[in-house]
């Protein structure tokens, strides 16, 4: 039999839930045992290959390619999980979402104390546009699991991925899901 | 100007001695004066008080009597509670904006009158209803709207509008509560007896709180005077704040006396010489008749010292007005608000018995329950075991209000079914009650032979009968919205997860709901319930489960049995980016499943 597929991706965050899969430390050669990584900025493969079988997103939807990245991986996952507080419930990147977006980009790029000179708002064809707000993940597209965690720790990371592949009995010890 | 205002100010203060635990009077009066809080009266408040403007400004905004903003010299407050609603609040709130030619939330470019919402102000058998001012008036229509503004506009004595007469409404009298009684033959009984004696006597008797948690009231005064402490304090908790609650207003008008009897000899059992009793600011109306009667008592050696000539046997009872907040009905919160502070729940334990006012040992109960205990001197124990059940003993004060052809009052026995209820009520119709308010649950004529007592359908008084053709899971929503308002903002769950919860339920009220969104609300209200200090958190969740539990079908109706409804607008959402760029976005189309 296959191995499962795995695909993850990073939308507006700080990459920092990719570096706690990293950090599984030697379980990673464990991971690669058990499964196939497909599309993910870890091998930097752009594309799905094929629809898998887990796909994991970091990171809140503030821009249409976010959307429309987020709706793929929606197509080709069986099962979607959103990872940390960014995917879960916005946290940091929502910041922005109380002040209308062109309030916000003109204090980044015309009035901000740090611009000199005028300033221009960035605007080129390779650039996303950005959304009114950024969006958590299950707004969206259905998800079916959450991992919070600003980031999640790795083991909480670990102990989710070997409980959906085996299909073992998920537990989390207390001191992997307090989070004050 | 200015120096007649620090002036007056300081005067204030000094009447209350400069403590800073009767800031809540300081601030009344000069609420009084001025009617609102500027930031030079809230910098004069803090000089004379010796405390930082800050902390006067966190208490301020605590409360909705007080504003930072000005206000009308006639404030009108509607109450907006669920059955004032139900009985046409929104015609009436048209009816004010029309006369008055502002909008709810705003005052008239004069400055004579201001127009906002209030939650239940203890009118709910008489909706709608409103205060202006302090002066409550009810079965308001909205032709009378007219009359009334014109009335205040000419200054007219508000008392004196017919919508002003406050009916009684006490609709069934019982063997407890309202029996007659005569001044001082309770308190006389129990001076007979050793504080022991009357510990034992109420114990004997099985009463309990009539205040909502139901914690036996003998069991709370022996451990209040087991304390060690040099003071102990009684305090009469005359908050009612629970939506569609409005008994506690009836005894304060018709059995005050009966109150200050219990109080006394709560006194008189844990040793205590001083006794508040904490009033809703919305019953200010009452507070010149209720310290009539306490002047009177004080004649008749009913309080003060060596009270009916029993040696070393002190009492005095003040009253302390609130200013407008459900959660000071909360007995930490309330004592939180005497001592001057905002009304945020303290930590439990300490409970109030070993840490309470002042931190000494204090005995919070209800009005009525010291209805019930002073009784229980005049009948002895074993008469008022003898009335209700068995788990609970005597009778129950029920506030009765929406679809009924007689809401208010009624003192029933224990153990009495909804069904038999409904018919002396008049809701023989009802297709569903709410026990115990907005806290309580939702229930189905399927448990109408149930009983209303502690071992049942337990309630600290309010119930609410709704009609065929009324929206249950809109009124639902609506109390969610209340606890929403209410929530001191102390404990995540509360504060946040009531709202999280209203969003959800949101989503199946507009039909835009799966299982999914059914799933979510129960384990987030199991989360609240759980994890949240005080009782406001702990039922917040109320309303929608015990809806969902006992009327499954209406949400059956709503629900649409798909997978995954999103509530994200592509187009709406990336508007504004497109504007702005002057770029076309990546279809939504193409990434459509
Ligand atoms: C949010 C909240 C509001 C409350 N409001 C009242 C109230 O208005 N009146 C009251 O007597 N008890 C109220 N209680 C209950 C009090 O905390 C306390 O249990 C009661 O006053 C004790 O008196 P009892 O033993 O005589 O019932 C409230 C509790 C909570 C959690
Ligand atoms: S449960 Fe709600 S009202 Fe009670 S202390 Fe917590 S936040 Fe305040």
């Amino acid at each position: 039999m296959a191995k499962p597929l795995i695909a993850t991706q990073h939308l507006t965050s700080c990459f920092g839930c990719h570096m706690s899969i990293l950090d599984i430390d030697d379980r990673i050669l464990k991971l690669a045992k058990m499964v196939d990584f497909d599309r993910s900025p870890i091998n930097d493969i752009k594309e799905f290959t094929w629809p898998v079988d887990i796909g994991i997103i970091e990171g809140g939807v503030s821009n249409d390619e976010h959307v429309e990245i987020l709706k793929d991986f929606r197509k080709n996952c069986k099962v979607l999980i959103g990872i940390g507080s960014c995917a879960v419930a916005n946290s940091v990147p929502s910041m922005r979402n109380t002040v209308p977006l062109k309030e916000c980009l003109e204090e980044a790029y015309l009035n901000g104390p740090t611009i000199v000179d005028g300033g221009i708002i960035p605007n080129d064809e390779d650039i996303p546009i950005l959304l009114d707000k950024v969006y958590p993940l299950h707004e969206v597209v259905k998800i079916d699991y959450f991992l919070p965690g600003c980031p999640p720790s790795a083991d909480t990371i670990w102990n989710a991925l070997v409980a959906l592949l085996t299909g073992k009995e998920l537990e989390f010890p207390y001191e992997l899901i307090k989070y004050d | 100007m200015s120096e007649d205002h620090a002036l007056f100010i300081k005067k204030v203060a000094e009447k209350y001695g400069r403590d800073p635990t009767r800031l809540m009077d300081i601030l009344l009066e000069v609420n009084a004066r001025y009617g609102w809080f500027s930031e030079e009266t809230i910098g004069h408040i803090g000089e004379a008080m010796d405390i930082p403007r800050v902390k006067i400004r966190d208490k301020i905004s605590f409360y909705t009597f007080f504003s930072q903003k000005p206000v009308g010299k006639t404030v009108i407050r509607l109450s907006n509670s669920v059955v004032e609603k139900m009985k046409g609040a929104a015609e009436v709130a048209r009816a004010f904006e029309d006369a008055v030619g502002v909008k709810f939330g705003e005052t008239t470019p004069d400055g004579a009158i201001t127009l906002t919402y209030a939650q239940c102000i203890g009118m709910s058998d008489q909706a709608p209803s409103a205060l202006i001012n302090h002066t409550p008036v009810g079965n308001l229509l909205p032709e009378d709207v007219g009359d009334i503004v014109e009335a205040i506009k000419n200054e007219e004595d508000i008392s004196q509008l017919p919508q002003a007469l406050i009916d009684v409404n006490l609709r069934r009298s019982g063997p407890v509560v309202f029996a007659p009684m005569d001044a001082g033959t309770a308190v006389r009984a129990a001076l007979k007896m050793t504080p022991e004696q009357v510990i034992d006597e109420i114990k004997k008797s099985n009463l309990r709180g009539r205040g909502g948690a139901g914690f036996p009231t003998g069991k709370k005064w022996e451990a209040c005077r087991n304390v060690k402490s040099d003071f102990r304090y009684i305090v009469c908790n005359a908050d009612e704040g629970e939506p569609g609650t409005f008994k506690d207003r009836v005894i304060m008008s018709e059995r005050a006396n009966l109150v200050f009897e219990g109080m006394t000899i709560a006194g008189y059992a844990v040793g205590a010489e001083y006794g508040i009793v904490y009033l809703r600011g919305e019953y200010e109306y009452m507070l010149e008749d209720l310290k009539r009667i306490l002047e009177e008592r004080r004649k008749k050696g009913l309080l003060g010292k060596n009270i009916l000539d029993k040696k070393d046997f002190n009492f005095a009872i003040r009253i302390q007005i609130g200013a407008g907040a459900y959660i000071c009905g909360e007995e930490s919160a309330l004592i939180e608000s005497l001592e001057g502070k905002r009304g945020a729940p303290r930590e439990r334990p300490p409970f109030p018995v070993e840490k309470g006012y002042m931190n000494r040992p204090t005995a919070v109960n209800n009005v009525e329950t010291l209805c019930a205990a002073a009784r229980i001197m005049e009948q002895g124990a074993d008469w008022f075991s003898t009335i209700g059940t068995e788990a609970s003993a005597g009778t129950k004060l029920l506030s009765v209000s929406g679809d009924c052809s007689r809401p208010g009052v009624y003192e029933i026995e224990y153990g009495i079914t909804v069904a038999r209820f409904l018919k002396m009520v008049g809701a023989e119709h009802a297709i569903a009650a709410k026990i115990g308010g907005p806290s309580g649950r939702l229930v189905a004529p399927n448990d109408f032979d149930r009983t209303i007592s502690f071992e049942d359908f337990s309630t600290g008084g309010s119930v609410i009968f709704f009609g065929p053709g009324r929206d249950l899971l809109t009124h639902m929503k609506q109390f969610t919205e209340f606890f929403v308002e209410e929530s001191c903002g102390w404990c995540t769950p509360c504060r946040v997860g009531t709202t999280l919860m209203l969003k959800e339920f949101d989503k199946i009220i507009e039909g835009r709901a799966t299982r999914t969104e059914i799933e979510n609300i129960k384990k987030l209200g199991q989360t609240i319930k759980t994890m949240s200090r005080c009782g406001l958190g702990q039922t917040a969740p109320n309303p929608i489960l015990t809806s969902m539990q006992n009327f499954p079908e209406l949400y059956e109706a709503v629900i649409k049995p798909v997978d995954y409804i999103g509530t994200f607008d592509f187009a709406k959402a990336v508007s504004a980016g497109a504007e702005i760029t002057g770029r076309k976005p990546h279809s939504d189309e193409e990434a459509n499943l």
